[in-house]
């Protein structure tokens, strides 16, 4: 029911971790599909130069917060912003209809991150 | 592959197989025909029949052959109701149900009958007094499973039995889990009506059996020839009885050893996984459950990926959570048992069977220790639970 590729990210997920001191981070999760998902940036001149998760959840969650942070790394915050969950699951070349919607919350995981940045950013000036 | 979901299905047992390929070739004969190629067929089903019944201490008139579990328990709940609904509309069952029996008991609220859904305890396991305190006069069914499909608790069948009996109750178990692993008596057990399923214990899939108790009148829910005493028309499903029969027979020949050899290599699975892994727990009664499952919960992880990583190491198990099937809530039997939410995705079952090795348990162990560290280093859930 997952493709290989969701499959290669669920077994070698890129980008595990946290990021003591990140610019910003984004927390999603629903307890009762199972899934949570906390997605770490480091940003300099508004470019992701580094971003970690960390994900409880089913394979689906794994793998769409693995290519999520290759998705991101290296762009400007306000592209990766436009990273949608259909860009994700497209990324995965598709995911099981049951999990399109409960377990597909790393792009949402994303956008909370980079939100984050921007709130800190403009607290800063 | 070490194959650890027996209680999804089990393999079908070559000796099994054997006695059902004449059936599927050459003897091909319409059993209600009165040519000798339809008698060898009658005689073949008469003969399963008996070692049904043999299983379970019944009487060979009293089992219907069905399409399998899942028919069985349609049957007996739906007939029951259809039948008797002039004398009440009120059943009971309980919470941790298969959905053979659930999604039957709910559909039937939506035919204007009344269901009451008993809880269960820590264990796992319905309370007698529950059962007594829910009778009204307009109860007209029990239906109480044998042992439970997702972690293997058994219930008090023959106590309630004794209860529905006393009241002229009509009491059903659902026993498909139960039946060739673990003694079942239908006299013992005081039931009405008890259901079978062949794939379960080494038999072909799609055949199972309805155990009626003489006496114990059913309103048939298809309707055809006179097959099945009419309760249950159709042309018989020959090859797959004989199979149904055959598996009966070899589990009643083989209960003790079989009980013996899996309660060893359960234990010794539970005590490696509770000794080995740090947070680890095993849902239901320590004791009171088939001797063939280990029901296991680890903090910080989900259990579909836990099962997907058992899978690339070559082990097939199952889990509780939702996200392996086609619903994303969380086991109703495990939100029974009063677990959290997030602690009941992290479940894992796994169901032994006669093919597991002694040594695959300690390989099963490591495997399992192996995937729920790899899991917790992704967890922020496992993060959280160091720093506290
Ligand atoms: C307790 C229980 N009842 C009923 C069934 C359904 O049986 P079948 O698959 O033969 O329809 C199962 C099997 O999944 C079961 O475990």
């Amino acid at each position: 029911m997952y493709t290989d590729k969701v499959m290669d990210h669920f077994s070698n997920p890129r980008n595990v971790g946290d990021i003591p001191d990140a610019s910003g981070e984004g927390t999603v999760g629903n307890p009762t599909c199972g899934d949570l998902m906390t997605i770490y940036i480091k940003v300099k001149d508004d470019v992701i130069e580094d971003i970690k998760f960390k994900t409880f959840g089913c394979g689906a969650a794994i793998a769409t917060s693995s290519m999520v942070t290759e998705l991101a790394m290296g762009k400007n915050v306000d592209e990766a912003l436009k990273i949608t969950r259909n860009d994700v699951a497209d990324a995965l070349e598709g995911l099981p209809p049951v999990k399109m919607h409960c377990s597909n919350l790393a792009a949402d995981a994303l956008q909370a991150a980079i939100e984050d940045y921007k709130k800190k950013q403009a607290e800063k000036e | 592959m070490i194959y650890m979901d027996n209680s999804a299905t089990s393999h079908l047992d070559p000796e099994v197989l054997r006695e059902m390929e004449p059936f599927l070739k050459e003897e091909f004969g319409n059993a209600s025909t009165f040519y000798s190629l339809g008698r060898n067929a009658r005689k073949a089903l008469e003969i399963a029949r008996e070692n049904v019944a043999a299983l379970i201490g019944a009487s060979p008139q009293e089992i219907i052959f069905t399409s399998g579990g899942t028919e069985s328990d349609n049957m007996a709940i739906k007939g029951t109701a259809y039948k008797w609904k002039s004398k009440g509309k009120h059943i009971i069952t309980s919470v941790i149900e298969h959905p053979a029996v659930r999604e039957t008991c709910k559909y039937l609220e939506t035919q204007g009958f009344e269901v009451t859904y008993l809880p269960v305890y820590e264990e796992g396991i319905v309370s007698v007094s529950d059962v007594e305190a829910a009778i009204r006069d307009d109860t007209i069914l029990i239906t109480i499973m044998h042992a439970n499909n997702e972690i293997g608790t058994i219930q008090p069948i023959a106590e309630i039995g004794k209860i529905a009996r006393e009241k002229g109750i009509y009491f059903h178990s659902d026993a498909v889990q139960s039946v060739g692993k673990i003694p079942v008596d239908v006299i013992e057990l005081n039931v009405d009506l008890l259901s079978i399923s062949a794939h379960k214990l080494n038999g072909p899939k799609g055949i199972g059996a309805l155990y009626v108790r003489k006496g114990i009148i059913l309103e048939p829910l298809i309707h055809g020839g006179g097959h099945e005493r009419g309760i249950r028309p159709g042309t018989e499903n020959v090859p797959s009885i004989v199979g149904l029969g055959k598996a009966c027979s070899l589990a009643s020949t083989h209960m003790d050893e079989n009980i013996a050899y899996l309660t060893q290599l359960r234990d010794s699975l539970i005590n490696g996984i509770l000794e080995n892994i740090e947070e680890s727990y095993l849902n239901g009664d320590r004791n009171n459950r088939l001797p063939n499952n280990a029901h296991f919960r680890f903090t910080g992880i989900e259990g579909e990926s836990l099962v997907l990583h058992l899978d690339s190491k070559n082990i097939a198990a199952s889990t509780g959570s939702a996200c392996s099937s086609k619903n994303l809530e969380p086991s109703h039997v495990l939100m029974a048992l009063g677990l959290e939410e997030v602690a009941a995705h992290g479940s894992l079952r796994l169901t032994l069977g006669k093919e597991n090795k002694p040594e695959d348990i300690p390989y099963t162990i490591t495997s399992i220790k192996e995937a729920v560290e790899t899991l917790r280093k992704l967890s922020p859930l496992w993060c959280s639970a160091e720093n506290l």
